[in-house]
């Protein structure tokens, strides 16, 4: 694999797929004046693009790989970012409700149905496993819902990571989905057409949601829930409800993941693994889709990156660089974190995903 | 956006320069351990036994006529980094083996990579019986969990001449739960007596419950399949509670930590290990005075597997002739190699079929006791 070759094929690919497609979307847009048509059009390109790339092998199994990794961290962060950033509840959890939906769909696939992805039709019991994953997840998320969310704050957030060790503590007891061994031959289902599709549903959804009434009472509450409650906002419905949905979406997430790794296992889903996804929400900035997606692939990609950075670095200079690769992540997240607090995009967000009368 | 996507194609831009320079004349093979994360000195051990059968075998002429290049790549001990790593080897760095990793789950993370792509692995140390389960392509250099329980109950029958014993082991953990079971359904087909079999719950400090059951049982010999840490403590009170024969346990007692813990209590204690330092056999002598000379320190298990696991995977690409997937694990299969820690041949499910060593505690330090044949 070349370099310039690569890029060349990167540009005639791109002018031949994606800038079509936008300019398209654009002009639909400007017709109807709505921005769902850009969108939608703009996904659908760059979905081609990278799956033209991935077919014809210019993205080799590994840059896919990140890419897979990259689409569920989106949908992780997103999902958290409507609880954290746009609803401004502070969960320390998210990971539980990804380690709910990872093991109800590994149920359905693996130990229920013993599923075979070469069988035509198991993809469909597969995509309903996922949904059935995410529902699990939502039902949880409005479970622990109730009790804790007449908490505020720091008492919020311990409840919700005391809720992620709890889910993590029963399946590690659980010994029909492998207890402390995890949940293993989990069929591979997951590819990148159903994961970018699920990243980009969670995307859509959060976004529309956000304009509408409901998310108005979301961003209410964020701003100030005793003011919200004077307008008339049931504030604790609501946050159940961004409670649900979040968790929901999660729960997808942790469903694809299992079937990406071909496995699930508890310690996979423990404080560090909600920390990481609470890192992309805060780093890209809190309350933007935006940011959650650009910060997902940024900082699953850098991770990778530096990999083979330090290993090439390291090989030229002779010395261990490669074992510093953490320790370079976590000051670049430090440097982030000084000199952009607000996170990388702020609370901005990009044109595609406001409505068009919603310029900022 | 499109400002976006120029910074995605810089980005995968720097990826394909540092990531595709193409090496001539060498043979890639991966190695993978958890350099950082909460298993970090076993990465770093792992990393050593790698690298040293790699400079061993290039010193001397390299393989098929090439220099061997080790990729060596960081797992974190985490399942999700483990695919990723084994994709990036198999996808980007085209190595034709992988010898790796340490912890089972990330194993069992890697393995079904390398069985779709026809990449032979070795696990150095993944005790779980799963993970060689996944396919063919998939063998490692370490005996499994039941096998210990297995040569602890034959050595306390044979060396202690115990004939009632009794196990305690933590309930939450797979590792210590195997061992014990093992333990017990050997001990009873030789002919003994389990008089007690008590479990605790993981995390526990205070284990008097179980253990004054077992005391009052009086058995000849109690078998402790624990880590190092729950042993120095279960150590500490059972001998407070007046008992003072032996305590055998599995390799989860290797550590200095046990003695330093347990202090007198862990004497009298002996336990089930790969490899000891002090075997006498010339292969071990010359390995532990090449490593001290290399690293300046002694070789501790995981590093002689790693050692071991790298050894077995050369042979087998040289028995082949190839660096074809295919023919590396059908050599492999029928390999049958003396290496640090005893004589490995595969069975059919491509664990290996060799000896384990007794380690005794003894006035605080590990001493060699005896080998124990399957």
């Amino acid at each position: 694999m070349e370099y310039k070759p690569v890029l060349q094929t990167l540009k005639r690919i791109g002018s031949w797929i994606v800038f079509p497609l936008l300019s398209v979307g654009d002009i639909v847009g400007r017709k109807t004046g709505r921005n769902m048509p850009r969108l939608t059009l703009a996904a659908l390109g760059i979905y081609l693009y990278i799956y033209v790339l991935g077919s014809t092998g210019v993205f080799n199994g590994y840059v896919m790989h990140i890419i897979n990794l990259s689409l569920i961290y989106v949908a992780l962060a997103a999902s958290l970012n409507l609880i954290n950033g746009i609803t401004g509840q502070f969960s320390l959890g998210h990971m539980g409700f990804a380690a709910v939906g990872a093991y109800v769909s590994g149920t359905f696939t693996t130990l229920l149905f013993k599923l075979n992805p070469s069988v035509p039709g198991a993809y469909l019991v597969f995509v309903g496993a996922i949904v059935a994953g995410g529902v699990a997840a939502a039902l949880m998320g409005v479970l622990i819902g109730f009790p804790s969310l007449r908490l505020k704050g720091d008492y919020l957030a311990i409840v919700t990571l005391g809720f992620g060790e709890i889910i993590r503590t029963i399946l590690n007891n659980i010994s029909y989905v492998g207890g402390p061994r995890g949940l293993l031959g989990i069929p591979k289902f997951s590819n990148f057409t159903i994961i970018f599709a699920a990243a980009f549903l969670t995307i859509l959804v959060i976004r529309n949601l956000v304009h509408s009434s409901h998310g108005r009472a979301f961003l209410a509450i964020r701003e100030n829930e005793l003011a919200a409650e004077l307008a008339g906002i049931d504030t604790t419905r609501y946050k159940v409800l961004s409670f649900a949905i979040g968790a929901g979406f999660a729960g997808v997430a942790g469903g694809l993941f299992a079937h990406l790794l071909q496995m699930a296992h508890p310690t996979q889903y423990g404080f560090m693994g909600s920390v990481m996804v609470l890192i992309m929400v805060y780093a890209g900035g809190v309350g933007s889709l935006t940011g959650s997606i650009i910060a997902a692939f940024s900082l699953t990609f850098l991770s990778e990156g530096l990999r083979g950075v330090l290993d090439g670095l390291g090989e030229l200079t002779n010395l261990p660089l490669g074992d510093l690769r953490m320790v370079i992540y976590a000051l670049l997240l430090i440097l982030i974190m000084l000199f952009r607090t607000e996170g990388l995009m702020g609370n901005k967000e990009s044109k595609l995903l406001m409505l068009p009368e919603d310029k900022r | 956006m499109k400002r976006a996507l120029l910074i995605v194609a810089t980005v995968l831009a720097v990826f394909g320069i540092f990531g595709c320079a193409q090496g001539g004349g060498e043979i890639k093979i991966g190695g993978v351990g958890p350099v950082t994360g909460e298993a970090a000195t076993f990465g770093v051990s792992t990393k050593m036994g790698c690298q040293m059968a790699v400079d061993e075998w290039n010193a001397a002429g390299g393989l098929l006529g090439k220099q061997i290049k080790l990729i060596y790549a960081d797992d974190k001990g985490e399942p999700a980094e483990g695919a990723t790593v084994w994709n990036k080897l198999i996808q980007q760095d085209k190595v034709v083996a992988i010898v790796g990793t340490v912890m089972s789950k990330v194993s069992l993370a890697g393995a079904p990579i390398s069985q779709a792509a026809g990449i032979p692995m070795i696990s150095p140390t993944s005790t779980n019986t799963k993970v060689t389960e996944v396919g063919d392509y998939i063998f490692r250099a370490c005996f499994i969990d039941p096998f210990q329980g297995t040569v602890g109950a034959k050595f306390a029958w044979d060396d202690l001449g115990a004939r009632k014993a009794a196990a305690i082991f933590d309930v939450g953990n797979d590792y210590t739960k195997g061992l014990s079971e093992a333990f017990r359904d050997k001990f009873l087909a030789l002919g003994g007596e389990m008089v007690a079999f008590e479990a605790h719950p993981t995390g526990a400090t205070d284990f008097k419950a179980q253990l004054t059951k077992i005391v009052q049982a009086m058995p000849d010999v109690v078998y402790v399949s624990d880590y190092y840490n729950d042993v120095a403590l279960i150590a500490k009170q059972i001998r407070e509670l007046g008992y003072t024969g032996p305590l055998v346990g599995g390799d989860g007692w290797d550590s200095p930590e046990l003695t330093a813990i347990g202090g007198a209590a862990v004497e009298n204690g002996f336990f089930t290990n790969h490899y000891s330092k002090d075997d006498t056999r010339p292969v071990v002598k010359e390995f532990v005075a090449k490593f001290k000379a290399k690293f300046g320190s002694e070789p501790d298990a995981l590093a002689t597997l790693a050692y071991d696991a790298m050894y077995l995977m050369l042979t087998g690409i040289k028995q082949a002739g190839s660096t074809e997937g295919a023919k590396i694990k059908d050599a492999l299969a029928g390999i049958s190699l003396d290496v640090v820690s005893g004589r490995v041949q595969f069975d059919a499910s491509r664990n290996p079929v060799k000896s384990a060593v007794i380690i005794e505690i003894k006035g605080g330090q590990q001493v060699y006791r005896t080998t124990v044949n399957p």
